[in-house]
């Protein structure tokens, strides 16, 4: 199975594809988009009517924030604090109590020690621990060595990691270092070897949660948006049955599944960029002022055994 | 807070077109996108594209719209380039290769960058953010 998946809306059935389209349009309007991973496949249905199952009684959620992009002062956001301050309130207002935060990158527009040390006082006032992957653009300085030293202290080799939270086992990957011309996101061989040891000896039932910063498939190569040996991890990765890759860079949700491999790229909270190819490159997009927190949003991903429910929220209407 | 609020359908199909957008799309969703992608126009129209107008001096290469002009910019040994950043997105000049001979900072919009060639060669360079704008600069 590959296949791109969209806002599918179950109450459509039997109706022209017109219709589909209309509903599937319908599916984004509430502020959040649902999205139930079961074996890998992700079921998206309709909040409004299945509110219910938003909420699990069990199990434990976890919280993605995305391309905060601390120092940027462009027309596209001239105030990336208070979008990001407001994704952080969003939080507190989620059913589930989350149990962390994963950054997946772009905390800083430029890699300075003022804009990481102003993202991460913001975070911290969210009172969750914060798990940090790099994006290119906190790297742009010395292969991004004040951006691990300040957020990875603990970590040894290239910044990459796992840990094991509730039953699940996420692995943290850094795809920006060492970016060549013309080039696309890159793990390189120690980390993909790394990755293999990691992975050796877990059971098959193990729900794997990956978090890297560029999308870990060709989403659009013209403008670099994917892991050029992205397949090399993911021949590791196919053997488990259920496995969520998560990612940010593109500022915009777009799903892919290979079999029981889901791929999820995650809202900005500071501006949105074009659809792949729409435009000279992938910028800021400015868009109507009234309209910014509606393309900006945090994600939360709840964990039920096997079962992981991820709830794209947007920070305004 | 209520967790689900609702927004006007226009934000959202924006939303739903992103989502469209990178697809293999079948017919269905190809004519919903021509749809849903009519609304996009106007942000699409957002991005600078009369910047890229703008001429670059002598011995200067101008970053504008997620390109480098002049791509290929020849001048004799010992000269100074300047790169400046024009473009509302940050970018890098950094030189091509295992050991780059020279390589900027993050420059934000409106910085700048000089680097001296003293010896003739043909000087690749891309921006790290970027990976694919591209540019060189031949020395005689």
């Amino acid at each position: 199975m590959d296949d791109t998946v969209f806002g599918r809306d179950s109450t459509a059935s039997g109706a022209a594809s017109s219709r589909r389209s209309l509903l599937r349009c319908m599916a984004w309007a509430g502020a959040g988009t649902l999205w139930t991973v079961v074996g890998g496949v992700p079921t998206p249905f309709r909040l409004a009517t299945n509110e219910a199952q938003a909420a699990p009684a069990s199990g434990f959620a976890f919280v993605q924030i995305s391309d905060s992009h601390i120092g940027f002062h462009g027309d596209a956001n001239p105030d990336p604090n208070g979008t990001l301050t407001a994704a952080l309130q969003r939080i507190t207002t989620l059913p589930q109590k989350p149990a962390m935060i994963v950054h997946t990158g772009d905390v800083s527009h430029l890699a300075k020690p003022e804009q990481f040390d102003a993202a991460e006082q913001m975070m911290k006032t969210a009172k969750l621990p914060v798990h940090y992957i790099p994006g290119e653009h906190d790297t742009l300085v010395d292969d991004g060595k004040p951006f691990f030293a300040r957020f990875n202290p603990d970590v040894k080799t290239g910044g990459w990691y796992s840990f094991d939270q509730g039953g699940v086992h996420f692995v943290a990957l850094v795809n920006v270092v060492g970016l060549q011309a013309n080039g696309q996101g890159h793990l390189g061989d120690e980390q993909i070897e790394w990755l293999e040891k990691d992975l050796n000896g877990r059971t098959t039932s193990t729900p794997i949660v990956v978090m890297a910063h560029m999308p870990m498939w060709s989403l659009y190569p013209q403008w670099g948006w994917g892991t050029d040996d992205a397949d090399k991890a993911i021949a590791y990765l196919k053997r488990f049955g259920s496995v969520t890759v998560l990612n940010g860079h593109i500022h915009q949700v777009v799903q892919k599944v290979e079999g029981h491999v889901t791929f999820q790229t995650a809202l900005s909270t500071a501006y949105p960029q074009p659809t792949a190819g729409q435009g000279p490159g992938p910028g800021p997009l400015k868009v109507p002022a009234e309209k910014l927190r509606s393309v900006l949003g945090v994600r939360e991903i709840s964990v039920t055994g096997h079962t992981m429910a991820l709830a794209d929220t947007t920070l305004g209407t | 807070m209520k967790r689900i609020a609702h927004r006007p359908v226009g934000a959202a199909m924006f939303v739903a077109a992103v989502a469209f957008g990178i697809a293999n799309l079948t017919p269905a969703r190809a004519q919903s996108m021509t749809h849903d992608m009519s609304n996009m126009g106007h942000m699409a129209g957002a991005m600078p594209a009369d910047a890229a107008m703008q001429a670059a001096g002598p011995n200067q290469v101008l970053i504008n719209n997620f390109a480098f002009g002049p791509a290929t910019l020849t001048v004799k040994a010992g000269t100074t380039v300047t790169w400046i950043n024009k473009d509302g997105d940050a970018h890098t000049v950094t030189a091509a290769g295992a050991k780059p001979l020279f390589g900027s900072q993050p420059l934000d919009t409106g910085d700048t960058f000089s680097f001296t060639f003293e010896k003739p060669g043909t000087y690749a360079y891309f921006c790290k953010i970027h990976p694919t704008m591209k540019g060189s600069v031949i020395v005689r």
